[in-house]
Order: structure tokens, then C-alpha cells, then sequence
């Protein structure tokens, strides 16, 4: 359990160190890569124990670590290591291009880390209450740096991303109230009402009416930071207006953090709803999420097709897996939760992979416009390679492991819903088109003239893209039961 | 219940929370900036006075601690920090257009009558004073989105926000007489971090548009829809 204490230290701390030595530019760059080490060193040691011996609770079980988020933990810090390497020349260009003052850098950095720290926190509490106190500190980390060029659309896009957030997530504080609510009536006493541990071996005595309320809020609070539409007008704005590192570590991982929190919730109310009496609404919270993530897939994978910004692209490229996981959560069942858990892995990778990649793009080509950008490949061929793998890899072009687990899901889907796999085949191949009709011209068109290669580290890319084809091929036996015990505790199955 | 058997604890804690909801409906109807900022700091005066009588009545000492955090987080900071804002733009005196004010009070009522329905299958299972304040209190957060939907000055969103806030804290106090001390503290100070954000948002948008007006804000849309 040190090893998590030594995490959320590291991220706090190093936060507020880096905002101290923020005006020199060098030395905060490699401390704040050495940080992100750390963490990384320290979850996956966490990692270790939790695999060896099973689930941790730690400090007056205010801390929780399963299978299920010990694996995003990681996730998070290893995502978060390779963006901050990347950040660093990336920052320096745009410093230089955009005449940032110094004293900014040092908002950047503390934001950073403290975004960083209010996701570990948030994957790691016990407590449903301080989850979302994490996940609201994840957004107020963030709002400042998506308005961090001070444009009038940067501005803009931070109050939305700020209001629509904040009152969104308000609604998840409220069905909190309800669980806690239910909990202390069947005689839970206050301090524990709020563990998780608590209610989950309380949950088949939680009032069923109370719990599907309570579901319904958390279900559209934590949905609008999930991006699940109609509640998703936000996200565009707010991954493409912010630099991009922001926006990399922004879809990679506070995404899967929003779900997490919802998966939970779900966990508690599948076992509350189960109970005989309940009837008709035992699968309620399951077709929610399904319902809302088939949704988000097509609304997601049709918008796609007249995006004119790269980073709104991927946005709503985003947007469209965040609910095809959730759509896969919702349908239960261990083999549709065993692809969710892979799909989560394998799209924050490429997706921030991507991201990396599109941030060199702009920077090559000058604007985000994405009928402006044009012959990436024949410019620098890193970059344009880098760019065309990525997307190929986020379509689900085979052997990349988001095919593994967009195929897991399909034959899930044809099992219990053969009707909704048309559908989803057919959402697919929207998505598809979208993305190619507007990344091919960006990669192989006629090179505009007086176009420049830039300085690039192309590192988090190259691994990123590696492990996502690694995760295609074999997953390694380790990983594997890893997922499969998470399978285990989500949907009560097991799939190997 | 029968409002003549309570004691005089019961029946100002009923009182106050009447004059929440009363609040809440006077926030959607009040054009000035100045005003709005006043009815916020006087509807969280009477949510510390309920918290504060609750913990006295159902002898919860945390709730007493909650009490003060609001009182000096929603009565005194938030409305300070406001007004501050409000005088140093000078936009005390300005007015929010509002489009069809009685069309947005009748959707306003409407609401109230809905969150009473939703309350019902909650309240079944509360006993003591608090049973009636938790449609009140959801009644207060719905206003608030509607606030936030209606408006478009800037100051007025960050009011139905914390009207928001305040209605989920009523919330917690009536349902479960508060939430456990460690979550109070960290939503209190969520709520103060995103006060001092909107703060900088105040001068920020001051900066890019020379304006509070979220109408400005209107430049990120999908393509021409």
C-alpha cells in the first residue's frame, strides 16, 4: 500500500514543486518526467502486490485497490508518463510561437500534476463521496489549461467544458446523497455508509427504488464527463481548444475515470436489483448504458464525417468508443466486459498516441484545420506514418488489439442482441470512412509549399502503438488473468 | 403532520425551507445583477439556519461544523468575491434579458410539481422533520440548471451554479442529516476552488470580449449546423 501513498505524493507534491521551478523551463521538464516515472515505478510495484494478494484496503479502508482499478491506475500513470516526455518540446514550440509568459508554465505544470493526482485518487478512494470530490478536482485541474491560450474560442470552450461539467457532475453528487441515503437505512453507520467495500457487501439489503434513482443521476453526472450524448457538447471543444498534451492525457484517461466511477455504481445496483421481487427492473441500469452508449457510437461516428478541426476529429472519435465501452458494460455478461476492459487499455493508448501525433501535425503544418494540413508524410515521414498507423490502429484494422476487442464485442453482441450487431457493424464502418476521408488527404496530399519538419518526440507514439499492436497479437498470460479476475468482479464471470 | 405539534425547532426549520424554494423561484425572476447576487447570499443564510437548527434538533454536532463551512464559504466568501466582481466591471446595474420571464416561471412551477413526484418513493422511507425539505431541495438544484439554461450573463450562470450547490447540500442535511465530515470538507473546498476559477474566467472573458455575455460565446459549433 506504500507503493499507492508514494503515487499520490509524488503527483501532489511534485505539483506544487514543479510550480516553483516552473520559470526555468529545462529543469522542470525533466523533473516532471522523473516524477511521472516514479508514479508509473510505484503503481506498477502497487500493481505486484494487488496481483500476488489479491484486493487492497488501506487507511481506515479509505483506500480500495482491486483488480478492476488497479489496471487503470497503472493505465493512468503510464499515459501520464509518456505525455509529459512529449510535453516537454512540445511546450517549448508553442512558448516560443505563442510568447507564453513563464509565469504560465508554472500553472501548466502544478495543473498537470494535479490532474494526474485527482485521477489516481479518484480510481483509487474507497469512499463514493471523495470519488467525487476527485472527479470534480480532476475538471477544475483542468479548465484553466484548456483556456491556457487565452483565445476567445479557448475561453469559450473552458466555461463550457467548466458549466456543463460542474452542473453534470452536480447531479452524480446528488444520487452520492441517495446511496448514502440507502445505506444508512439499512443500518450501515455513517462513517461507512460511503465505502464501497461496505456497500458492496451490503448491496443485496439496498432499497432496489432508491438505488435505480440514485443510478439514473450518477448514470447522466458521471455520463457527461464520460461524453456519453446527448451530454457530450463539451468535449469537442475542450480536447481541441487546450494544448495538446492536455488534450492527449484529457481523452486517453479522464474519460475512462468518468466510466469507472459508473461501473462501480453499476456493480452495486445489478446486486441491489437482482433480488427476486424487483422484477421488471433488474437489467434498468444495464439498458441505460446501453441505450446511451449505442447512442453516443452512431451520433459520435455520423459527426465525424464534417468535422473541419484534427483535434474535434478526434474528439469525436472519442466520443464514439467511450460508448461503444460503455454500450459493452452495459450489456454485461463476462465476455462483453472482458472487451470493454481490453477496449479501455487499447483506446486510451492509441487514442493519446494519436493525439501526440496530431500535435506534431499542427505544429508542422501551423493550424488545425484539417483542410490545411497536407502532405504530412511527404513533409516528415515520422509524422505522417505515426498519424496513418494511429488511425488505422483506433479504426479496428486488424492486428491492432482494438480489432481483438471490437471483435470480442461483436461476438458478444451476436450472442445475446444478434439484432444490435447490424448496428454496430454498420456504426463501424461510418466511423471508419469518417476518419479516413479526413486523415488520407492530411497524410499523402501535395505538400504546401515553404512546409518545415519540426522537432518531434515521436517515443510515446512509437510504444503506445507497439503495446496496441503487442495487445493485438498476444496478450501476455499476466495481463490476461489480470483482466479476466477484474471480468470476475464486475460481471461475476469469467471468460479464460 | 400537523404543524400546531411541533415544537418552535420543527416548525422554523419548515419555515426556512419554504423560503428556500422561495428564493430559488426569486433568483429566476430577478433581472439584476446585484439583486441575484443578494437573494444567493440570502438563501444560503437560510440554508446555515436549517443546517444549524437540524443539528441542534437531531443533536449531530458535524452538522454544526457544516453549518459554519457554509456560512463562511456561501454567505460571506462567494457573495463578497461577486460583488467585488460585479463593482469592479461595473456591471451592478446591468440587466439580464430574459426571454419570456412568465413562460420561464410557469416551467419553473411545473418543475417543482415534478420533483415533489420524484421525492415521493425518497420521502417514504425519512422519518422526522427533514421528510418534507428533500423535494425542496431537488426542487432547488432543478431551478438552478433552468437559471443556468435561461441566463446569459456569465455572473447569473455562476449564481444558478451555486444555487445548485446549495440544493445539493440542503439535500444531504435533510436526507442524511449531512454527509460524512471528510466529504463535506472536500466538496466545500471543490466549491471555493471553482468560485476562485470563475473568478478568472471574469477577467479572462473581460480580456478576449470586453464582455460578460455568454451570447459571445458562440464560435465552436459543428461546421455550418
Amino acid at each position: 500500500m506504500t507503493a499507492l501513498y508514494v503515487a499520490l505524493w509524488l503527483t501532489f507534491g511534485g505539483g506544487g514543486l514543479l510550480a516553483l521551478t516552473g520559470s526555468r523551463p529545462r529543469l522542470t521538464h525533466v523533473l516532471n518526467v522523473l516524477i511521472t516515472l516514479g508514479t508509473l515505478i510505484s503503481t506498477l510495484v502497487m500493481a505486484r502486490t494487488v496481483l500476488d494478494s489479491g484486493a487492497l484496503l488501506a487507511t481506515n479502508q479509505q483506500f480500495y485497490v482491486d483488480a478492476f482499478n488497479v489496471y487503470l491506475i497503472v493505465l493512468t500513470a503510464f499515459v501520464g508518463f509518456t505525455t509529459s516526455v512529449f510535453s516537454g518540446p512540445y511546450m517549448t514550440h508553442e512558448r516560443h510561437k505563442r510568447q507564453i509568459p513563464a509565469g504560465r508554465m508554472r500553472l501548466y505544470y502544478l495543473s498537470f500534476q494535479g490532474f494526474l493526482g485527482a485521477m489516481m485518487l479518484a480510481l483509487s478512494t474507497n469512499n463514493l463521496g471523495i470519488l467525487w470530490v476527485a472527479l470534480e478536482g480532476a475538471t477544475l485541474g483542468t479548465v484553466l489549461l484548456v483556456s491556457f491560450y487565452r483565445t476567445p474560442t479557448s475561453i469559450e470552450a473552458a466555461w463550457k467544458y467548466f458549466v456543463l461539467c460542474g452542473v453534470g457532475i452536480a447531479q452524480a453528487l446528488f444520487g452520492t446523497v441517495l446511496i448514502y441515503f440507502t445505506a444508512t437505512q439499512i443500518g450501515l453507520n455513517a462513517d461507512d455508509a460511503l465505502l464501497w467495500s461496505h456497500l458492496s457487501d451490503r448491496a443485496h439489503d439496498l432499497e432496489p427504488v432508491i438505488l435505480s434513482i440514485a443510478f439514473v443521476f450518477i448514470l447522466v453526472g458521471y455520463g457527461t464527463k464520460v461524453g456519453l450524448v446527448p451530454l457530450h457538447n463539451w468535449l469537442p471543444d475542450a480536447h481541441s481548444e487546450g494544448p495538446t498534451p492536455i488534450s492527449a492525457v484529457l481523452s486517453g484517461l479522464l474519460l475512462n475515470v468518468g466510466l469507472y466511477a459508473v461501473v462501480r455504481i453499476k456493480m452495486l445496483a445489478d446486486t441491489a436489483l437482482g433480488m427476486p421481487e424487483t422484477g421488471y427492473w433488474v437489467h434498468m441500469p444495464g439498458y441505460l448504458m446501453m441505450g446511451f452508449g449505442l447512442v453516443s457510437f452512431i451520433v459520435a461516428g455520423l459527426f465525424l464525417h464534417k468535422q473541419q478541426d484534427i483535434k474535434r476529429l478526434f474528439s469525436y472519435s472519442s466520443i464514439e468508443h467511450m460508448g461503444l465501452i460503455t454500450f459493452a458494460f452495459g450489456m454485461g455478461g463476462p465476455l462483453a466486459t472482458f472487451a470493454a476492459l481490453l477496449h479501455m487499455a487499447v483506446h486510451s493508448l492509441t487514442k493519446s498516441a494519436i493525439f501526440v501525433t496530431v500535435g506534431h501535425a499542427t505544429q508542422i503544418a501551423g493550424t488545425q484545420a484539417i483542410d490545411r494540413i497536407r502532405g504530412l508524410y511527404n513533409t516528415q515521414p515520422l509524422v505522417g506514418g505515426g498519424l496513418l498507423l494511429g488511425t488505422a490502429a483506433i479504426a479496428g484494422i486488424p492486428p491492432f488489439g482494438v480489432f481483438t476487442s471490437e471483435f470480442l464485442l461483436l461476438s458478444a453482441t451476436l450472442e445475446h442482441w444478434p439484432w444490435l450487431s447490424v448496428m454496430l457493424l454498420m456504426g463501424l464502418g461510418v466511423a471508419f470512412a469518417g476518419l479516413f476521408r479526413n486523415v488520407q488527404p492530411m497524410v499523402f496530399g501535395e505538400v504546401p509549399e515553404g512546409q518545415q519538419p519540426v522537432r518531434t518526440n515521436m517515443f510515446p507514439v512509437v510504444v503506445h502503438l507497439l503495446l496496441v499492436l503487442g495487445l493485438g497479437l498476444s496478450i501476455p498470460d499476466a495481463l490476461a488473468g489480470w483482466f479476466d479476475q477484474a471480468t470476475l468482479l464486475i460481471s461475476g464471470g469469467r471468460v479464460l | 403532520m400537523n404543524l400546531t405539534e411541533m415544537n418552535l425547532f420543527q416548525q422554523a426549520i419548515l419555515t426556512a425551507s419554504a423560503m428556500v424554494m422561495f428564493m430559488s423561484f426569486l433568483l429566476l425572476s430577478q433581472s439584476r445583477v446585484i439583486s441575484t447576487i443578494h437573494t444567493f447570499a440570502a438563501q444560503s443564510v437560510l440554508i446555515v439556519l436549517i443546517t444549524g437548527l437540524v443539528a441542534i434538533e437531531e443533536r449531530e454536532l458535524h452538522l454544526a461544523w457544516s453549518a459554519l463551512l457554509t456560512l463562511v464559504l456561501k454567505v460571506i466568501f462567494i457573495p463578497w468575491l461577486l460583488h467585488r466582481i460585479a463593482r469592479k466591471f461595473r456591471i451592478q446595474r446591468a440587466a439580464d434579458i430574459m426571454y419570456s420571464p412568465a413562460l420561464v416561471m410557469l416551467a419553473g412551477g411545473a418543475i417543482a410539481i415534478f420533483c415533489y413526484y420524484i421525492a415521493l418513493p425518497i420521502e417514504r422511507y425519512i422519518e422526522g422533520i427533514t421528510r418534507p425539505i428533500v423535494a425542496i431541495s431537488m426542487t432547488t438544484v432543478m431551478l438552478g440548471f433552468l437559471i443556468l439554461i435561461t441566463r446569459s450573463k456569465a455572473i447569473s450562470q455562476v449564481i444558478g451554479f451555486m444555487a445548485i450547490e446549495n440544493g445539493l447540500f440542503l439535500a444531504a442535511v435533510s436526507a442524511t442529516q449531512g454527509m460524512p465530515m471528510i466529504v463535506e470538507i472536500g466538496v466545500a473546498f471543490d466549491v471555493l476552488v471553482a468560485a476562485i476559477i470563475f473568478g478568472v474566467f471574469f477577467f479572462q472573458m473581460k480580456e478576449s470580449f470586453d464582455s460578460f455575455d455568454v451570447d459571445h460565446l458562440n464560435q465552436l459549433s459543428e461546421g455550418d449546423a
